[in-house]
């Protein structure tokens, strides 16, 4: 056993079975999670949703995919051949690349980094690249406006997004996700981040589902306006890319959010019941959660106007979060930084 | 593990500086926009490679997540007729080697007379080496002022780009969002008896 772990070939092999240990669980959650949205929405609007493939419904998902992988992939005519063929990948990817970074646990994770928040960041915003490179190779006006929405929203939601991040960086002194969450540990919900932090808690949540392009904010696809936004002329594995790659983003979204402010692995009350509960089925609590709240919002709110959205972008959350930076600071200097820390 | 890194800044320099040829030789202005991306990220590479994961992910986060996103907006907005970009190419080559050669030659000059190698080599990194702690540290204590003033000339700069680019369009239709939020009722509805007399 012990050669086995000083082997020079074993650390890439170790990295390969944890990245399969993370994507397979992932990508069956993101199957699952487009049936808990018809669902949920379903429930909602007093329908049933899917319920004819498997028990109630709960074969839909692999259907869906069986469907999406025998359809046919189109190119249009006066499409940019390479890019629009890239451009689903280049969506994917960076989807998945942001997993390398999250914690399940103390020292459960990937790749558990110093800078691990800064890479999240950094990776996170890659994402739009596949949209824009999308919009453009079809060579169409509807895929090219969604994709022209797509990019100035992403900007404007990643300044608040990343002034959101600061203030956790300001209480936990550390990039490094796992300790972030090490420095919430205490007496229970009331030691986590969203209180100290609650208007980063929020404004963070709601860039995080601006940035997935989810309803409300869903202006880059607008169904009613531009047809389908920049995947229209997408069909089979294409499009299935796109929504894999949202939807593992709404699940990314969630769990980051758990971890930075929702105290990630702890139980929310340090008494005896609630500490038998493994972190790890905390953690997934938290997070599946918070992606109920993507679809009560979807199913809650219209669309927002396009100017509107910007106007909350740059107008509200960029001064809420600089407001609320220069509250913690202030409020670091004083005797609350023995509570705060 | 040496020679892993050796190997690896070699492949992330050769694709580097194909790359940096491949945006300036590049035919299609959005190839070259995206070739640059590859090149950011063969630098942000480099920065890993020498244990420097700051500067690395802020290179990524700034120019390739939020920089050349405006870019490529901004180049696949124009309508670029690319024969017509090609016309002058021959008329153009003479000035522009031109410049190049003196830009060369000033450099070999600056590195000539003090050259970079006088930086000692830094010894062997610590494994629980904070690359950000130390660079915030320096920064807002050691370099505090140059750091202060660099930030004030981009204030500026941001002021003035936004300055030159402001007008005023009394006819364009936008609407005051305070005053909207603080209407209350009886500013917008007015209840009407219509019954009419009783008969």
């Amino acid at each position: 056993m012990h050669e086995l772990l000083t082997a020079p070939w074993w650390p890439p092999v170790w990295a390969l079975i944890k990245i399969i240990f993370v994507l397979v669980p992932l990508l069956l959650g993101v199957a699952y999670l487009t049936l808990a949205e018809r669902k949920v929405i379903g429930y909602i609007q007093i329908r049933i949703g899917p319920n004819r493939v498997g028990f109630r419904g709960v074969l839909q998902p692999i259907a869906d995919a069986l469907k999406l992988l025998f359809k046919e992939v189109l190119i249009p005519a006066n499409a940019n051949r390479f890019l629009f063929l890239a451009a689903p990948v280049l969506a994917f990817v960076p989807a998945m690349l942001v997993w390398a970074a999250v914690p399940f646990g103390p020292d459960v994770a990937i790749s558990n980094m110093n800078a691990g928040l800064l890479y999240v960041l950094a990776i996170a915003g890659l994402g739009v690249y596949g949209i824009i490179i999308a919009g453009w190779a079809s060579n169409s006006k509807y895929a090219f406006l969604g994709a022209m929405r797509a990019a100035a929203q992403l900007v404007a939601y990643e300044i608040a997004m990343g002034f959101a991040l600061v203030g956790v960086l300001m209480l936990a002194q550390t990039l490094n996700l796992s300790k972030i969450v090490e420095a919430q540990a205490g007496s229970g919900f009331w030691s986590w981040y969203w209180l100290p932090l609650f208007p980063f808690f929020l404004v963070y949540f709601i860039s995080g589902v601006a940035e997935t392009n989810r309803a409300p904010f869903d202006v880059a696809e607008g169904e009613s306006e531009i047809v389908a936004g920049f995947h229209v002329e997408y069909s089979g594995m294409g499009f299935a890319l796109f929504f894999l790659a949202e939807y593992a983003n709404m699940i990314f979204v969630s769990i980051l959010t758990t971890v930075l402010f929702l105290g990630g692995w702890y139980p929310p009350f340090q008494i005896a019941p609630f500490t038998w509960v493994p972190g790890l089925v905390w953690l997934l609590l938290k997070t599946a959660f918070l992606l109920y709240v993507f679809l009560w919002i979807r199913a809650t709110f219209p669309r927002y106007r396009y100017d509107q959205i910007m106007r909350l972008g740059w107008k509200v959350f960029i001064p809420i979060t600089i407001a609320w930076i220069v509250v913690v600071g202030v409020a670091l200097e004083t005797p609350l930084r023995a509570v705060l820390r | 593990m040496l020679l892993t890194t050796t190997l690896l800044f070699y492949v992330f320099s050769a694709v580097l500086l194909l790359s940096a040829l491949l945006v300036i030789t590049a035919r299609n202005p959005v190839y070259s926009a995206l070739y640059l991306v590859l090149a950011f990220f063969n630098a942000a590479a480099l920065f890993l490679l020498l244990g420097a994961e700051f500067l690395g992910l802020i290179l990524i986060l700034v120019y390739v997540g939020a920089v050349m996103v405006l870019f490529l907006f901004v180049v696949m907005m124009l309508d670029i007729n690319l024969t017509r970009l090609k016309e002058g190419f021959l008329r153009y080559l003479p000035l522009g080697l031109a410049v190049a050669i003196v830009g060369v030659l000033e450099m070999v000059s600056v590195f000539w007379v003090a050259p970079l190698g006088r930086v000692p080599a830094p010894g062997p990194i610590p494994a629980d080496a904070d690359n950000t702690r130390a660079l915030g540290q320096l920064l807002y204590t050691h370099y505090l002022y140059p750091f202060e003033i660099a930030a004030v000339i981009l204030l500026v700069a941001i002021i003035a780009a936004i300055a030159l680019t402001l007008r005023r369009r009394p006819d364009t239709k936008s609407q005051a969002v305070g005053r909207q939020v603080a209407v209350a009722v009886k500013d917008r509805l007015r209840m009407v008896d219509l019954r009419g007399p009783r008969q």
